[in-house]
């Protein structure tokens, strides 16, 4: 039996391939769950002014030690997006790996501000402000490990020279991702 | 509507990605200098301003939405629709403080309060369980009654809240 592939991966009525608007979509429902999210923190931080002493508790220096990881490790997967586009795979390949480390980098930054909160008290049950922060962030941290899973998986065929396009859509996914910890950050870390 | 896909054309060199990145960095640097002044709204500018800013930076130069096709813009923008029909939808319930049917008994902490509440009493309860294991047990009794009494606070809180 032979693989034929999908007429849709191949067709597209809107000018757009088909792999580029499929993660258009999936985007547009992240935007409902993360923006539903944010739009519930806001209610409730602009009503209740307690939350802002309860966010003075967070740690800013490491939310924009990760703001930093991530808006770099942005730049990296569309220099690999770039460079799979030029067919220098071996290149691309570099760059995916350094955002994986970036991944990597912001998970173990979070890794140590749960701990440090945690063993001081500031637990998921301390109020709605701390059961709200570990939701998000953890949300958001769930995302940047499926990224980083589905770039180790990119890379494998990239290194073979196949499906090069999917390199431009985990970074449209990648970016994504750093588009809603820009906004996390200030919601959770800067205003007090 | 075209029947092919059409792929991004417009590539830059990395030059071009760079020097995007370093205005993000400029745009956190500001973003987190801002709000250190103390003034209210500056620090609304500066950490949300700028974070809109930074944001729109990124889809539009690092997810080439400035070249996408309008259709990318509508499915996006239907979803942002949505979320202002929610907020709009929910907000004046959440966020009135009164009502004729209805009283908030919310009791809204004071930031002593919350410092009491989250402070440095479980600091040094975990540094007491790090120092000396032989009294843990006893202690846990003790820290167990002490956390209880806050922790009731708290859930009437909550279920004030919720009521609310």
């Amino acid at each position: 039996m032979s693989f034929q592939v999908p007429i849709a991966t191949n067709r597209s009525a809107t000018g757009i391939p088909t792999s580029r608007l499929a993660v258009w979509w999936i985007l547009a429902s992240e935007v409902v769950i993360f923006g539903g999210l944010i739009m519930c923190y806001l209610m409730f931080r602009l009503h209740h002014e307690s939350w802002g002493f309860e966010a003075a508790h967070t740690n800013p220096i490491a939310g924009g030690v990760n703001t930093f990881v991530l808006l770099t490790s942005s730049l990296f997967v569309v220099l690999a997006h770039e460079a799979a586009e030029a067919k220098e795979t071996d290149k691309s390949v570099r760059y995916i790996w350094f955002t994986i480390f970036g991944g990597f980098i912001f998970m173990m930054v979070k890794a140590y501000e749960y701990t440090t909160e945690i063993t001081h008290g500031y637990t998921m049950f301390k109020s709605v402000f701390w059961s709200f922060y570990y939701t998000a962030t953890g949300l958001h941290g769930f995302h940047v490990m499926a990224g980083m899973f589905i770039m180790w998986m990119i890379s494998r065929d990239v290194k073979k020279g196949k499906n090069l396009h999917r390199v431009e859509i985990i970074g449209i996914y990648w970016h994504f991702v750093d588009v809603v910890w820009i906004f996390l950050f200030p919601l959770l870390y800067i205003a007090k | 509507m075209s029947e092919t896909a059409e792929h991004h054309d417009d590539h830059h060199p990395p030059k071009y990605y760079v020097k995007i990145w370093v205005i993000l960095l400029v745009l956190l640097t500001v973003s987190i200098v801002g709000p250190m002044i103390g003034i209210k709204w500056l620090t609304l500018i500066t950490a949300f301003g700028i974070a809109l800013v930074k944001a729109g930076m990124v889809c539009a130069y690092f997810m080439h939405l400035n070249i996408e096709r309008k259709v990318a813009w509508y499915i996006l923008c239907a979803t942002l629709l949505l979320l202002l029909v929610f907020f709009t939808g929910v907000a004046p319930d959440v966020m009135k403080p009164s009502g004729t049917n209805w009283q908030s008994l919310y009791h809204e902490p004071t930031e002593e309060e919350s410092m009491v509440h989250h402070g440095d009493e479980h600091a040094e309860d975990a540094h007491h369980g790090d120092e000396d294991t032989h009294h843990g047990d006893e202690d846990a009794k003790h820290d167990d009654g002490h956390d209880e009494h806050s922790e009731d606070e708290h859930h009437d809180a909550d279920s004030h809240d919720e009521g609310h």
